[in-house]
């Protein structure tokens, strides 16, 4: 270690607030309307849909469709899709090739009122798959005695569509309706073109099913060949059209879909219970502090100081402060993650604290004291961290995103028989201690290190009484 | 990082003001130790567990309603839906004042959001005058919920593996692989506590109960690795020492630090359980309970759990030798 002298106190303490400060309130630049992020504060920390309420699905195949690793590719995209479509922009989408999963997980949208959970994931899971079908006979399902499923001639599928948008226009009785227009590809064309000269002037209908459900039959009156078809007279409202389109727009799922696992939270719930952390944590702090000041007095000072930099390091590192991460969704695990790793930095600066107090008493001399306690001390600082970075990285890697790090070594390894079950919940506990236990050794020994030595310097911080020496 | 701390070749450990014999308890401890473990067996035989149903699958919804509300009424209307046992509860909705009703059951293959919707709205239509509206949901199938449980039971196995590892490394040089076993007995009985007091207090095995596991597992080790560092230091100052002195020396010194560490986490935990209590929000309680009983066991076992057996383990092994010495 170089030499410490006054000055260092001041820089590190400096450094720790400027970063405390920018890590709690961000730093935002509002242009117009305009706001862009230069730095990440509390208010930008994603918070778990335990706190802030929302829905966890897992969507599996149904009747145990064996599905190959490209359908589950497709499907998820298929899903990203749907939800932007729905509005839900916030969401995170995982696929599991082990078991054919795939996770979704949204919190409930600002200012959404009248949302239904259940219509939009039921919404998330259909095939919907479009057919325009000769003739509108059905059949028995064989597989399923109850279902019909639609019998006639495919003359198009989704993938014969380029684009489906809403829209209306003028009925019969002169009154507008609500349509959903569709644009076909070459191929598309050329099959519809045929059809429809065939069906032209006859009774035989063209009808349109999405899955199983008719939506429309019109008779054809000529052929269409310019690539155009309209699917109208079943839309009450402009949403029902839209809605539509945006299934469309979005193409089919490979395979039909039901859920494995469904949660839904009520975003007030979460809320409250997030308050009584918060107010816990305030409270809980301000009586360690008092505690570390009182047995510690200067070292318990820094302490102080350590500590505020250590949780500000853990919301910096949920929050994505730092540019090269991107930052988690914050649990109440989570929460429970950070308690640890701050009880943990208590804990070094206690195990620092007492040391200072044995050398003092053994008659060392200030600075040497200093120098051993916090030499003695961190041996047993570091192999009780390391055994916590142990947990974490063990978490993490079980229960973490697919393609994750330790995601990837443990679950084709020790894991193998499971699925990847992206439990958030387990995941953001061990996200949370290993930032913490990364920030203990930064902030709990190294920076709490060089102001003791730094102050230590300064003549009015002579008095071994500050320390928890004995009065020589 | 080294072991070898060559400059204190000439000095000598600071010495405590007391220096207590904590081996010789030896027979105090087994006694202690015993009855909690039977206590926590006694406890988890009566109450037995109840299981969440993230972890057995099964559904768990809860609606906000207003008026009255026939509970067994609502059983059977959701019952003609699922075809299984069904329970209904009602509860009051902490956030807005108002009531709610909770509607559990298991099903096979678990509740899709078709048949959760169904359940819905046969509920609206059987109690139309009380405004039924959704307000939470939790549907698990079986074996989603089964996997989960034993992944986490893999992790935690797992973690504690490579901690008695890395133990059995760090401290070779004072009987590694006994330090680190006896380090993992302190941590199942500071489990043990910790779950016997969430069952006693009838609290759920959910995931709040994951998180204080996890949480346990992190605390006791370190918990018990700072006393086994000042064990190993005392080792090198003290070589002519026997390994019960060294032991109870390292204890002795350590007792300051791990009351004072116990007080700060210990209060954290009342605080949170006090202000959670107070606000209502009992859900945290399952978290902040089972994790307090943890702590208070972690104090007791870090002290005594693990350095006695650990002295014991040396003494057998080191009697062992003698014997098997005197044959030859």
């Amino acid at each position: 270690m170089k030499r410490i002298g006054k000055s260092t106190f001041f820089i590190v303490f400096a450094l720790i607030i400027l970063f405390s400060v920018s890590s709690v309130f961000g730093l935002d630049y509002q242009y117009g309307d305009n706001i862009s992020t230069w730095i990440k504060g509390v208010d930008d920390i994603r918070l778990g849909i335990d706190i802030q309420g929302g829905v966890d699905v897992t969507f599996k195949p149904s009747d145990d469709y064996d599905a190959t690793d490209d359908q589950l590719d497709a499907a998820t995209e298929v899903i990203k899709t749907r939800l932007t479509s729905l509005g839900i922009n916030d969401n995170e989408v995982y696929s599991d090739t082990k078991s054919d999963r795939i996770i979704v997980r949204f919190p409930w949208q600002a200012g959404e009122t009248d949302f239904d959970p259940e219509e939009a994931v039921k919404e998330l899971g259909e095939t919907a798959e479009l057919t325009f079908r000769i003739g509108t006979d059905t059949e028995t399902d064989p597989d399923d005695e109850d279902s019909v499923i639609p019998s006639g001639e495919i003359v198009l599928n989704g993938e014969d569509i380029t684009s489906a948008t809403a829209g209306s226009q003028l009925n019969d009785s002169g009154e507008y309706e609500y349509v959903v227009q569709l644009t076909l590809n070459d191929s598309g064309t050329e099959k519809f073109a045929e059809a429809t000269t065939e069906l032209a002037g006859t009774d035989t209908a063209i009808s349109i099913w999405m899955d199983n459900t008719l939506i429309s039959a019109p008779t054809v009156n000529s052929a269409i060949t310019d690539g155009e078809a309209i699917i109208s007279g079943s839309f009450e409202t402009y949403d029902d059209a839209k809605s539509l389109a945006d299934k469309i727009s979005s193409g089919a799922l490979p395979f039909k879909m039901e859920t494995s696992s469904f949660k839904t939270i009520s975003p007030t719930m979460g809320e409250g219970s997030l308050n009584a952390i918060v107010l816990a944590g305030i409270i809980a702090f301000i009586c360690i502090a008092i505690y570390m000041i009182v047995l510690y007095r200067l070292p318990g000072a820094v302490a102080v100081i350590a500590l505020i930099g250590q949780i500000a390091g853990s919301l910096a590192v949920v929050s994505g402060w730092f540019g090269f991460q991107n930052g988690s969704t914050l649990t109440i695990p989570g929460i429970a993650g950070i308690i640890l790793s701050v009880g943990m930095g208590v804990d070094a600066n206690i195990i620092t604290g007492e040391r200072l107090k044995e050398e003092l008493r053994a008659g060392k001399s200030l600075d040497s004291a200093v120098k051993t306690a916090y030499k003695k001390a961190f041996s047993a600082i570091f192999d009780g961290n390391i055994t916590n970075v142990i947990v974490a990285i063990v978490l993490m890697g079980a229960f973490g995103v697919p393609t994750s790090f330790f995601s990837k070594i443990l679950n084709n390894t020790i894991f193998f028989a499971f699925g990847a079950t992206t439990e958030g919940v387990v995941y953001s506990f061990g996200y949370t201690l290993l930032a913490g236990v990364i920030f203990n050794f930064i902030m709990g020994v190294f920076a709490a290190r060089l102001m003791v030595t730094s102050l230590s310097k300064f003549k009015c911080f002579r008095n071994r009484k500050l320390y928890g020496g004995d009065v020589k | 990082m080294s072991n070898n701390k060559t400059q204190n070749k000439i000095a000598q450990p600071v010495m405590p003001k007391k220096v207590y014999d904590f081996c010789g308890k030896r027979r105090m401890i087994v006694i202690t130790t015993a009855v909690v473990i039977v206590a926590a067996i006694l406890g988890l035989l009566i109450r037995g567990v109840n299981v969440a149903i993230e972890f057995k699958g099964g559904t768990v919804i809860t609606y906000d309603y207003s008026g009255e509300m026939d509970t067994s009424k609502a059983e059977s209307v959701v019952k003609e839906i699922t075809g299984t046992s069904v329970s209904v509860r009602t509860g009051e909705n902490i956030e807005s004042n108002g009531t709610q009703i909770t509607v559990s059951f298991t099903s096979e293959d678990g509740l899709t959001a078709d048949r959760q919707t169904e359940v819905t709205d046969a509920l609206q239509e059987a109690f139309p005058d009380s405004s039924i509206v959704l307000s939470e949901s939790n549907d698990v199938s079986p074996t989603t919920g089964k996997e989960f449980f034993l992944k986490c039971i893999v992790a935690v196995i797992f973690a504690a593996v490579l901690i008695i590892i890395y133990i059995a490394l760090r401290f070779r040089k004072i009987g590694g692989w006994a330090a680190g076993l006896c380090s993992v007995l302190a941590l199942i009985h500071d489990l043990v506590v910790a779950f016997a007091s969430s069952v006693i207090f009838g609290f759920e095995f959910n995931s709040n109960m994951v998180a204080v596991i996890l949480t346990i597992l992190g605390y006791s080790i370190n918990n018990t690795i700072v006393i086994y560092d000042r064990i190993r230091e005392n080792r090198q100052l003290m070589p002519k020492a026997s390994m019960n002195e060294v032991i109870n020396l390292g204890c002795s010194q350590s007792l300051r630090r791990s009351v004072r560490t116990s007080i700060t986490t210990i209060g954290a935990m009342l605080i949170v359980t006090v202000v959670v209590l107070i606000s209502g929000y009992d859900s945290l309680l399952s978290f902040s309970v089972p994790l307090l009983f943890g702590l208070l066991s972690g104090l007791y076992s870090s002290l005594f759990v693990a350095p006695v057996t650990w002295s014991w383990w040396i003494e057998k092994r080191a009697a062992k030798a003698e014997k098997s010495k005197d044959k030859k």
